[in-house]
């Protein structure tokens, strides 16, 4: 059984629609990187995935669990999911340290002791562990995305998604980042990318998946999709950002 | 007589006044205060029903005069209902809806000041609507709350001076009283002036003490 399991999703905001009979199977493990200009849905369709973005038709499953089902308990589904953000949104009136324990402690799977251990551990993991006792203020950008992922790493996520994590950061910081996703990729975590970032892409990506005007355009190894797109939308959006 | 002995001769009159105000205005800050976030909450609410009770009630409120709201509280719900309410208590209903009104969006503003990204933040890790607003957006919104808020006891306080026409005997109307009988019009209401100044300025420098403090546990 696939690890993410999407089928016909589509997404209106009024008569907008924004993403149309988006069909996409993802196994354990595999590392997706959803790629394509502003605008195309890619944003959206990550979002639906986690149900930030309630879908207007199709079905979504993850792990078995049905996430687009309105009876379902989708709190309970999204500790499940990690999501990093563009903007990081770290909570600015805790510490690094509470950022991080504050959801395992208040949904009471840890205490705060346990906790603490697991924010130690993370942020060792993201080379952060001087920086427990710090407010997100006191920290770069790069700094910040990394406690981000480090904050959503704490649920004991099966699947991670990531909203242009690096698009948000000063050029000098995107490597940083990169780093911790790319070491988490080869640690097997299921991964959905949304990224501007064609070299991570292209050297840790599975799959890549071209959106463009809410359809999937194409998909494919990277090799396959950036050494030789077919259609013709991929081939103009790769000549302007390559 | 000058000024001094008019205020000591008449300070147990002036002093029982001011005890009404202040009490009056407690009394009806306190539970303004969970009127305030129980309907700010709603104005933010996904739910639509939610949402237009507290808009109606709102709306109601800051669409009319509080000196209206007064008189129909005291003497129109009296008259519909042969329920007699005393002055203070129909002093306390219409000051405590008055200013919970005007803390509802005041906890409105709070909240939707703090930036969508929380909340997507908060829920993303699973926590529950009501989790994420307790822990989350309500603490950051408080921060932006404060100076509001004070400016809103400020002016519960200044029109409390309104129940003066229901009968209530507050420092207003315990200074007209006073004035029915020693016509000492220009000094007494110099006296009355300050005593609301006093407490206005107590609480003026209390709340900038506040933002201080919270300026620098934020940075």
């Amino acid at each position: 059984m696939p690890k993410i399991e999407v089928k016909n999703l589509s997404k209106s905001f009024g008569d907008n629609q924004v993403l149309k009979d988006i069909d996409l199977s993802i196994e354990e493990g595999e590392v997706i990187c959803v790629i394509g200009p502003s605008g195309s849905g890619k944003s959206t369709m990550l979002r639906c995935l986690n149900q930030l973005e309630d879908a207007t038709g199709g079905t979504i499953i993850i792990d078995g669990n049905e996430i687009t089902d309105p009876d379902g308990d989708i709190d309970l589904y999204r500790r499940n999911i990690g999501m990093v953000f563009q903007q990081f949104n770290l909570f600015p009136h805790m510490t690094v340290r509470e950022n991080i324990t504050l959801a395992p402690v208040t949904l009471k799977i840890m205490n705060q002791d346990e906790a603490n251990k697991v924010a130690d551990e993370l942020l060792e993991r993201v080379g952060l562990s001087e920086k427990a006792d710090a407010v997100p203020a006191e920290l770069s950008g790069g700094q910040q995305q990394r406690v981000a992922i480090a904050r959503a790493l704490a649920m004991h996520p099966d699947v991670m998604l990531f909203d242009e994590p690096t698009s948000a950061l000063d050029p000098e910081m995107v490597g940083e980042v990169l780093n911790v996703m790319k070491q988490l990729a080869e640690e097997g975590m299921t991964m959905v990318v949304v990224t501007h970032e064609m070299g991570f892409a292209r050297e840790v990506a599975d799959r890549v998946i071209f959106i463009d005007g809410g359809y999937i355009v194409e998909e494919g190894t990277p090799e396959e999709v950036f050494k030789n797109p077919q259609n013709e939308r991929t081939q103009n959006f790769l000549n302007m950002v390559l | 007589m000058n000024i001094f002995e008019l205020f000591a001769q008449s300070f147990p009159r002036l002093m029982s006044g001011l005890g009404v105000t202040l009490s009056t205005t407690l009394i009806s800050l306190a539970i303004a205060a969970v009127l305030g976030l129980l309907f700010g909450l709603m104005l933010v609410s996904p739910n639509k029903v939610f949402r237009g009770i507290a808009h109606v009630y709102v709306d109601l409120i800051r669409g009319t005069p509080i000196i209206v709201q007064a008189f129909f509280i005291y003497f129109g719900i009296p008259n519909a209902t042969g329920m007699r309410l005393t002055a203070i208590t129909a002093g306390v209903i219409t000051l405590c809806l008055n200013a919970g009104a005007y803390s509802a969006e005041i906890v409105r503003g709070g909240i939707q000041s703090v930036p969508k990204g929380q909340m997507e933040a908060a829920r993303s890790l699973g926590l529950s609507y009501g989790a994420a607003m307790r822990k989350v957006i309500l603490p950051q919104a408080v921060r932006i709350m404060v100076p509001s808020l004070v400016n809103q006891c400020i002016i519960t306080l200044k029109d409390s001076s309104i129940l003066s026409v229901i009968g209530l005997t507050e420092l207003t109307q315990t200074g007209r009283l006073i004035i029915a009988n020693n016509f000492e019009s220009f000094k007494m209401w110099i006296i009355v002036a300050i005593m609301y100044f006093i407490p206005i300025m107590i609480l003026t420098k209390l709340s900038q003490w506040v933002e201080r403090k919270l300026k620098i546990a934020k940075n």
